[in-house]
């Protein structure tokens, strides 16, 4: 087939193009969160004294960590999922949810006498904490490789990763709502580990699903 | 032949999703014209024939037409693909290509005509089910228009444009590499 052949048989082919490509990222939240929400109240649920926790800054600032964390992740990933875009720019955004965690774990060091800092970093929760941010993050992530494939990303494995790091915010965001350790120094050890399963699984799926 | 300047070519775009057919083949030759520009720069000792990137390139800006924000510049969006499409034809073709340097010295001297019938693109063609390779061979080799091609092959309009959306997707998949 030479050049010119193929270019009249793509100019024939005038179907409507796909969907675009931010309105299946905006219902891939969407969905997302919805199938987090699900998984989450059929498995754990809110903690019992969820409207007194509710009212401590410990328990709220969790909230603004995993939410920052999916926020700036979502950004970068929709701009990893489109050829040419210059994702270099919001990458610096990735570094606010840290830096938001190392802050707080400064204040709590400073709140809290160092004989309980390990007692408050190990925590009660740590396997459950392990177990359920994977289990309620795994299908939004299945979702943002399937949009990841429908995108055209040129580093399928980088920006896994990040949709890895999407779905952790999502799932690290419900999980917060159950789990009672809420210092900071619980936050900073066992959540990331936590979310980086997730981009590791999620770098691996879509260097093997999202190539085009 | 530098493919017109940004606007032209994002207007072009603009207008073949709109569904204007004239508009969408300028489009294509033009990004073909810069794509081979920019392969022929990078392949050195034709290790890969800079045409199989124009043509792989043509088809994956097709089949991912949705990905550009028809507010964004589109070189960069063509240059990526194209760039995207090379550096995986650099990792698959090139080490094959090394064990066959005879073969390669073989289709340099060959015809033009021999080497334009074994593009990549020409044997993913080979691969599709016998319906969708008699529409697309009908458009892509005779240059059949797609009343042409339903007329001749008995088909309607409609199927026909279906059985072409098919099959080049399907060719199109073929370059999605593992």
């Amino acid at each position: 087939m030479d050049t010119n052949g193929l270019i009249e048989t793509l100019a024939a082919d005038s179907r409507q193009p796909a969907p675009s490509l931010s309105s299946v990222w905006w219902g891939a939240a969407g969905l997302a969160v919805a199938l987090a929400a699900i998984v989450f109240f059929a498995t754990l649920g809110l903690r019992p004294d969820f409207a007194t926790a509710a009212e401590t800054p410990r328990f709220l600032m969790k909230f603004v960590v995993t939410i920052t964390l999916a926020v700036s992740a979502f950004g970068l990933a929709r701009a990893l999922s489109r050829p040419g875009e210059a994702w270099r720019k919001v990458l610096p955004d990735l570094a606010a949810a840290p830096a938001i965690t190392v802050m707080a774990v400064v204040g709590e060091v400073f709140l809290l006498p160092p004989d309980v800092w390990a007692a408050r970093m190990i925590g009660k929760n740590s396997m459950v904490c392990l177990t359920y941010v994977p289990l309620i993050g795994i299908g939004p992530l299945a979702i943002f490789v399937l949009v990841l494939r429908h995108g055209a990303p040129t580093s399928p494995a980088r920006a896994g990763a990040v949709a890895g790091l999407l779905a952790g915010g999502i799932a690290a965001t419900f999980y917060a709502a159950q789990c009672t350790d809420d210092s900071p120094l619980f936050v900073a050890t066992w959540y990331p580990i936590a979310i980086a399963g997730l981009a590791f699984i999620g770098a691996a799926a879509a260097d093997r699903f999202a190539r085009w | 032949m530098n493919g017109g300047n940004e606007e032209e070519l994002a207007q072009l775009m603009r207008a073949a999703i709109a569904g204007d057919e004239r508009a969408y083949s300028e489009f294509l030759r033009r990004t073909a014209s810069l794509v081979r520009l920019f392969a022929e720069r990078r392949i050195v000792q034709r290790a890969i024939d800079p045409e199989d990137i124009v043509q792989e390139t043509l088809l994956a800006i097709h089949t991912k037409r949705h990905t550009w924000r028809d507010d964004a510049p589109i070189k960069p969006w063509v240059y990526a693909i194209a760039r995207y499409k090379l550096v995986d034809a650099f990792r698959h073709r090139g080490r094959r290509l090394e064990i066959d340097i005879d073969e390669i010295a073989e289709s340099f001297a060959g015809p033009e005509s021999e080497i334009l019938s074994d593009r990549e693109v020409g044997r993913a063609l080979e691969a599709l089910a016998p319906g969708q390779r008699s529409v697309v061979a009908a458009i892509s080799v005779e240059g059949r228009s797609i009343g042409e091609a339903a007329r001749s092959l008995g088909m309607s309009e409609a199927a026909v444009r279906v059985a072409l959306h098919r099959g080049l997707t399907a060719i199109a998949k073929r370059f999605r590499r593992d």
